[in-house]
């Protein structure tokens, strides 16, 4: 029993750059189909660069020129229906902006305004949703909901400049899951954070989940912290997602060849053999090679990779794979 | 207590320096020249044709020695320029002789302060809501229109602009007055009439300070909204859902207000001199048009008086500004 | 070149550059002129335009379209000097507050604070009244040109320090590199552009100041320029009498020239700003 709380289909967005008369063309979320069950917490993994942030900017319909949306469709489902995001109006979107999925952006560093009051950031975003609630009414939410978290109080009264950055990134968590949206979007919450505070940003993803029960998107390219904190991961690469199942299956039993390079290269304790990485680079998401985008650096390579793109199928019940080696297994088990 | 170390008192010290360093340049330069002030005179009075006999020509050259304060050693003659300034002494006038520079200087300098200051907040304020407005909304149609426009009028140097004015609606459309601050022979009473009167005359040099000053400002806050917009934490809002019009305010105007006001202390030497040409060419009877006389009639005291407290004022200006600067900028407040 | 056809993509580039073009030939005409400027009564006096005299003739007995042609050259020679003097001491006192910085770089740029806050006007005035009579366009400009250095020495004072704080300077650093060469070959190509931009800018300051100079009566009234025309037009109360042509003459060519320049130096600065030019990118 499926109770999905966003779905994507096909969904297709580039960059169209035009660089005096020139036109250049990013492939940045190129075909990805994704469900989103209530009450978890999906991760999205791949390197810098495979289109991740993009996908975010997509889910969370922002998109911008020269980001376009070439084709297919996002679904928030919202009491129960499912809109399609592209079909709201501007007013609409803002509306569910903060009330259904919230979002927490990559490097706190210089997302608060400047020039006022912590608090008062919690008052616009209050204010600018639903309830009526006075300015006091909206600080007296904004310390509850600092207090349930575990974070110090007196942080209202400062300015950002004041507080440290792992703080900023905590309040940021705070402020996300101020209105309880039923997805929080996170864009890497832990990079460029040192390693005691990044526990503690984890710690409150993980409090914030347990206690609104929705569905939190985590972006990151750390393995651990999706170990630590992901029901089910999707591996990206150029693009695409080319394998997604629960937690355990990617780290216990990766298909995909690029996963399998992923996992491998993850330090293990009392494991002291060189860690092995795949070879190559990733490919310009502006200059895809034919066919499939990792057949370059895929030591299984088969001729079919290098020309047609691989279809996505259905490895498990609840394990997907972007691969033609799927097919290369069923034909073997089925001769 | 850091604010006031840190900030205050190095300010302070810049103050009195630039003080010091403007008013011993204006007590150098005269006697750089490779002619004496008094030589010039005399030459001065010989082409208009009078003629002295020798025995009055020594007095008069030693008074005007005493005069022009060029007595004694150099060293002599710059602790008596300092005497004389703590006394609020500029000497006499030569243009208006016997009549002390500084009460010509104190007729004048009330209506140069009134419309200085008047011009200068209602241009910035007007320059900067229209400029912020416009840059924010950046692709609209009357934004572009207003930026070719003022494309047209800045560039135009303040003697220009306000001589076509002065043609236009005092010449050709005979709206205003030609000249003056008054009308002839009225004095300077406190009831309606007088007020209207001068409100009459000052009109004309009011808008053409005005005019320039906003196309000025307008372009500048343009640049800076459109710079600021892209700036992580108006993103943010933007993703939070915040309502357009706090976004536009608080957010964009309110930041990119703090550099305009960095940006009037540095101009602010400009806006002076360009408020003193704009009187000349109006014969309005502020500072500009005593100067105007004593470039006329070479009386360098009153040059020198006039440059002496324009040097004082500008500093003086900038020295307020930068002191309300914090007032505004939480970071310098508490860093 | 490539540089070049997209600049012209912009129309403010467009215009002010041919009218710049214009102008230039302009000036260059007076080389040809039949009369000699300074002379007086070389034709009849205060004709209205015709075939003849294709801008008429002032009240000194002169054609004004050759007079015309001088004044747009001299003016142009003036700004030509006084800009390129001030870009060289911006550009060495920029670069050395920038580069250096310490107690150097802070005297610097508070004696560039210094002419900032003290009223240039006013400073030029007096020494225009001491120098009057042996005023030539060369001192002129050259008078103009030590005061025009200061803003534009903070604005490449603050590129050299964000360059500074770059990987190159870096590594061509610990490469061995000398400062000299560093600074004039690593960051050349990042300053020309800023700099050209301020030249053209500053260009436009000296040319309103001399037409403002001019009015005051500062400046050396035989030398024709857009300054002085414009100044005997009013001292021979052209305005009253209605001789619109030797007004309006240098206040229409001042106005070209000063829009033309300001154009430029916004397009030039427009494209050259990377963020501009993200923004026009893809919309």
């Amino acid at each position: 029993m499926t109770n999905p709380i966003l779905r994507t289909e096909q969904l297709k967005a580039f960059y169209v750059l035009d660089i005096h008369g020139e036109q250049k063309v990013v492939k940045a979320v190129n075909q990805v189909d994704l469900e989103i069950q209530e009450n978890e917490v999906y991760g999205i993994a791949g390197e810098s660069g495979c289109g991740k942030t993009t996908l975010l900017k997509a889910l969370y319909g922002a998109i911008e020129p020269p980001l376009r949306l070439i084709g297919g469709k996002v679904f928030y489902f919202v009491d129960g229906l499912g809109l399609d995001v592209s079909s709201l109006g501007i007013e609409e979107k803002r509306k569910l902006r903060w009330e259904y999925v919230s979002y927490v952006p990559q490097g706190a560093m210089s997302v608060f305004n400047p020039v006022i009051r912590i608090k008062e950031t919690f008052w616009d975003f209050i204010n600018s949703h639903g309830g009526g609630k006075t300015r006091d009414e909206s600080f007296e939410i904004a310390r509850g909901q600092l207090h349930e978290l575990g974070l110090p109080v007196e942080i209202l009264d400062a300015y950002p400049h004041q507080l440290s950055g792992g703080m900023r990134q905590r309040v940021t968590i705070a402020l996300a899951a101020l209105l309880k949206p039923r997805i929080i979007i996170c864009d890497e919450p832990t990079t460029a954070l040192d390693v005691v505070v990044q526990r503690g940003v984890v710690q409150m993803l993980k409090d914030v989940q347990a206690k609104l029960q929705n569905s939190i998107i985590l972006v990151t390219h750390d393995m651990g912290v999706q170990a630590n904190v992901a029901d089910r991961i999707a591996i990206m690469y150029a693009g695409k997602i080319v394998e997604e199942a629960s937690a355990e299956t990617i780290f216990g039993s990766p298909f995909h060849p690029y996963t399998q390079y992923l996992i491998n290269s993850l330090p293990k304790f009392g494991d002291k053999s060189t860690r092995e990485s795949a070879p190559g680079n990733p490919p310009s998401l502006s200059d895809l090679p034919p066919g499939c985008p990792f057949h370059v650096r895929c030591p299984y390579v088969l001729e079919i990779c290098k020309e047609q793109m691989p279809a996505t199928s259905k490895l498990e019940v609840n394990h997907k794979v972007a691969c033609w080696l799927v097919e290369e297994r069923q034909d073997a088990s089925s001769s | 207590m850091t604010f006031i170390r840190g900030y205050l008192i190095p300010r302070l010290i810049q103050y009195f320096l630039v003080i010091f360093i403007g008013l011993t340049i204006v007590f150098v330069l005269p006697r750089l020249a490779p002619s004496d002030p008094v030589q010039r005179t005399i030459a001065q009075l010989r082409s208009m044709g009078s003629y002295l006999d020798p025995a009055t020509m020594n007095s008069f050259i030693e008074d005007l020695n005493e005069m022009y304060g060029l007595e004694g050693s150099m060293l002599e003659q710059y602790g008596a320029f300092w005497v004389r300034l703590f006394h609020g002494d500029f000497g006499v006038s030569f243009f208006q002789f016997p009549t002390p520079v500084n009460a010509l200087i104190k007729t004048a300098l009330p209506w140069t302060l009134v419309l200085l200051l008047v011009t200068t907040i209602i241009s910035w304020t007007l320059g900067n809501i229209i400029g912020g407005l416009a840059g924010y909304f950046s692709r609209s149609r009357w934004s572009r229109v207003l930026d070719t426009i003022t494309m047209l009028i800045r560039p135009i140097p303040y003697y220009i602009f306000s001589f076509g004015l002065l043609l236009l609606l005092a010449y050709v459309f005979e709206i205003f007055p030609v000249s003056g601050g008054t009308d002839i022979g009225r004095k300077l009473e406190f009831n309606l009439p007088t007020i209207l009167d001068v409100l009459k005359h000052a009109f004309l040099p009011a808008l053409s300070l005005i005019i320039l000053g906003t196309a000025a400002w307008f372009q500048t806050m343009k640049l800076v909204v459109q710079n600021t917009n892209s700036e992580n934490f108006v993103q943010y809002a933007r993703l939070g859902g915040v309502k357009q019009g706090k976004i536009v305010s608080r957010y964009v105007i309110r930041n990119a207000m703090l550099p305009q006001i960095t940006v009037l202390a540095l101009l602010f030497g400009q806006i002076f001199s360009g408020a003193l040409i704009t009187e000349i060419v109006f014969s309005y009877p502020g500072l500009g048009l005593l100067l105007y006389n004593a470039i006329l009639t070479g009386d360098y005291n009153l040059i020198m008086g006039i440059t002496a407290l324009s040097i004082v004022a500008i500093t003086t200006a900038i020295l307020i500004i930068d002191l309300l600067y914090p007032l505004f900028d939480p970071r310098i407040r508490y860093s | 070149m490539k540089i070049l056809r997209d600049l012209f993509k912009d129309y403010r580039f467009g215009i002010s550059f041919i009218i710049l073009i214009i102008l230039l030939i302009f000036a260059c005409l007076s080389f040809f002129s039949p009369y000699d400027p300074t002379f007086w009564g070389d034709v009849p006096r205060d004709l209205k335009p015709s075939m003849t005299y294709l801008l008429g003739t002032n009240s000194k007995g002169q054609d004004i379209f050759w007079q015309a042609t001088f004044a747009v050259r001299n003016s142009l020679i003036i700004a030509l000097i006084a800009s390129s003097v001030s870009r060289v001491i911006a550009v060495l006192v920029g670069m050395v507050a920038g580069y250096k910085g310490g107690l150097t770089g802070r005297i610097l740029m508070f004696v560039s604070d210094v002419f900032l806050v003290i009223p240039l006007f006013l400073v030029i005035v007096m020494l225009a009244m001491l120098v009057r009579d042996k005023m030539t366009l060369v001192t002129l400009a050259l008078l103009l040109a030590v005061f025009g250095w200061a803003w534009d020495a903070r604005i490449i004072r603050s590129q050299i320090l964000s360059l500074r704080e770059r990987e190159f300077t870096q590594t061509a650093v610990l490469s061995g590199t000398g400062t000299v060469p560093l600074v004039l070959k690593e960051y050349m190509p990042f300053t020309t552009p800023l700099v050209f931009s301020t030249l053209i800018n500053n260009m436009s300051w000296v040319i309103g100041l001399e037409i403002t100079l001019a009015f005051l009566g500062l400046v050396n009234m035989e030398i024709p320029t857009l300054g002085t025309m414009l100044q005997w037009a009013i001292s021979y109360q052209a305005v009253l009498l209605g001789y619109w042509w030797w007004i309006l003459t240098p206040i229409i060519l001042s106005i070209l020239l000063f829009v033309a320049l300001y154009w430029l130096s916004v397009s030039i600065s427009e494209y050259l700003d990377p963020r501009t030019r993200i923004q026009r990118v893809g919309a």
